[in-house]
């Protein structure tokens, strides 16, 4: 319980510390949001009172604690462009969230057997096989393995229509199959390398004692690889699983542009392009926190199949 | 890798065809003997484009880890050698840094300024100064306590002479596979950041640029896609295995 407190409180610091970075680097760049939004040809009277309305005249740290206290209620500005950024946003969260999540079960799902699998077989012909393909896929950056995809899959077999994005309102299905291939794409590098991981480890414990006891006992070798050596060699490979899930919410701003999905990525680079900062801003520290989120979930995690982890 | 470094350096002098020489007859071209990777949509030979795309690919990299290297070490060293209260400030400003993905970071940095081969460096810099930091300072805090350390401060050796002459040798290996590690990232973030259209600019693109200009291309030329493609997975398998070759070497 203080174990879980004292993450807690530390996670509340660095987003502190996060929120005060974000808030600085957008306001320290040159350029005046009052005049943005009024365009080229506003007088200095209708600036000076937007910018009264605005609230740019208060001190700068009465402006953070203003935009803060927005954020947690939900109120994430308005954009020079569009009105309220949360309204912009709230359609393409989602988006983003279910590829990263379908990354990641793409991820899970593949890995964990593969990682048992070149381990069982550790020095045979298949494992050095399977060795060399997982570096080379690693080297494979995403959008590249995107591209690869959409050659072959989208336009070689017409499994899929590139850029038939679907939304998630009108088609669940559509929107599922259509995301399948992005996430492959995004899960792929991180595959390889939770494999090379997994493996590592599952060798490892395959060494110790009690591995050796189990047999004994008469398990099965599938037994006693599932039952006893994966929980213990999952521990290393969790936290690289949660920084991969982070990850993969920043690779799919790349990865949205290959497969030209309108989510959270496009719109930041959109946003970027048209100097629309509230935008960026907040996309930013929404990525941010969810990174800061999952960390968290994995130091609990961890403490949970762990217990002797005691050092911060 | 050898090949790799190979072709980049007499790219540097040499290329089979101007890179941006343009010509209408020729382009979209698939693998022939004349054009060994084909040509793209402006009739340019791609792989005199991948060669010198290849070069801005590797001094970005090599730009960034410098910085990265460079200045997150000096903070890690000085931040686990000193400790107390100066190390407790830094490291939560790097634990937030940390909450931000490179390329995202980078992305940030990149969009408040200008994009230009340098802005990438220095933005890609930035993003890889944390990561540096916490490495540097975990071996520093090893290495802190040890008998050689303590005999050099009873000997009234500067605190800065022991970071730099006795501490930094004894854990340079940790380093450099963390900068083989670094530098990979550093390309794969480039290409990221150029496939987006930020970062080198035309005519003289880097690799991930070339990518995103070709992918219209792609159904009447695959070609285009491929050769700059294979050219970041070459680059980055060959750093990948000159590390792992590194880390057995000191193993044995």
């Amino acid at each position: 319980m203080k174990y879980i407190l004292k993450k807690t409180l530390m996670m509340l610091i660095t987003l502190i510390v996060v929120s005060m970075l974000v808030f600085l680097a957008f306001n320290i760049i040159p350029g005046d949001p009052a005049a943005r939004r009024l365009g080229t040809e506003a007088t200095p009277q209708q600036l000076a009172a937007l910018r009264k309305e605005m609230g740019l005249t208060d001190p700068l740290f009465v402006r953070y604690i203003r935009w803060a206290t927005g954020f947690i209620h939900g109120d994430l500005g308005q954009s020079y462009s569009y009105g309220s950024v949360s309204k912009l946003l709230i359609d393409k969260i989602p988006i983003t969230i279910s590829m990263a999540l379908m990354a990641f079960l793409i991820m899970v799902v593949v890995s964990i057997p593969l990682g048992i699998f070149t381990a069982r077989h550790q020095g045979s012909v298949v494992d050095h096989v399977l060795l060399v393909v997982d570096q080379v896929v690693m080297a494979i950056p995403p959008f590249f393995s995107g591209i690869l995809l959409t050659l072959i899959f989208g336009l070689t077999f017409r499994l899929f229509v590139p850029g038939s994005f679907v939304s998630w309102k009108t088609d669940m299905r559509g929107f599922i199959s259509y995301l399948i291939f992005p996430a492959i794409a995004v899960a792929l590098p991180k595959i390889a390398m939770s494999v090379k991981l997994l493996r590592g480890s599952v060798i490892e414990e395959m060494r110790k004692d009690y591995t050796r006891t189990a047999y004994s006992r008469g398990n099965t070798v599938r037994g006693v690889l599932y039952l006893h050596v994966l929980k213990n060699a999952l521990i290393p490979v969790i936290t690289f699983m949660g920084m991969a899930l982070a990850d993969m919410v920043s690779g799919s701003i790349v990865i949205e542009q290959v497969f030209s999905i309108p989510g959270l990525g496009r719109m930041l680079l959109v946003s970027i392009n048209n100097r629309d900062y509230p935008v960026v801003q907040a996309i930013i520290m929404g990525v941010a926190i969810l990174v800061m989120i999952v960390n968290w979930m994995v130091d609990i995690i961890y403490r949970i199949i762990d217990p002797r982890i005691e050092s911060l | 890798m050898g090949v790799c470094l190979i072709v980049v350096l007499v790219g540097v002098f040499w290329t089979p065809y101007d890179p941006t020489k343009m010509s209408a007859s020729e382009k979209l071209q698939g693998l022939s003997v004349r054009h060994i990777m084909g040509t793209d949509n402006k009739g340019r030979d791609i792989f005199s484009r991948v060669m010198y795309g290849s070069r801005i690919t590797l001094l970005i990299a090599s730009g960034t880890m410098i910085i990265g290297a460079g200045i997150g070490s000096v903070i890690g060293a000085l931040a686990g050698y000193f400790g107390g209260f100066f190390d407790e400030i830094v490291m939560r400003i790097i634990d937030a840094m940390l909450a931000f993905p490179s390329i995202l970071l980078s992305l940030i940095i990149v969009s408040l300024y200008r994009t230009g081969n340098i802005e990438v460096m220095i933005a890609l810099g930035i993003a890889f100064i944390p990561s540096f930091a916490r490495i540097v300072r975990s071996e520093v805090l090893r290495c802190r306590d040890t008998d050689y350390v303590r005999s050099a401060r009873l000997q009234g050796v500067s605190n800065l002479r022991i970071i730099f002459w006795h501490i930094m040798p004894n854990i340079h290996g940790v380093l450099l596979s963390s900068i083989l590690i670094g530098f990979n990232n550093a390309v794969l973030a480039e290409a990221g950041l150029s496939y987006l259209g930020i970062g080198s600019q035309p005519p003289y693109d880097s690799l991930g640029s070339m990518l995103s200009s070709a992918q219209q291309y792609m159904l009447t030329n695959p070609a285009c896609v491929i050769g700059p493609g294979f050219a970041i997975v070459w680059i980055v398998l060959g750093f990948s295995f000159l590390g792992e070759g590194i880390r057995m070497d000191k193993e044995n």
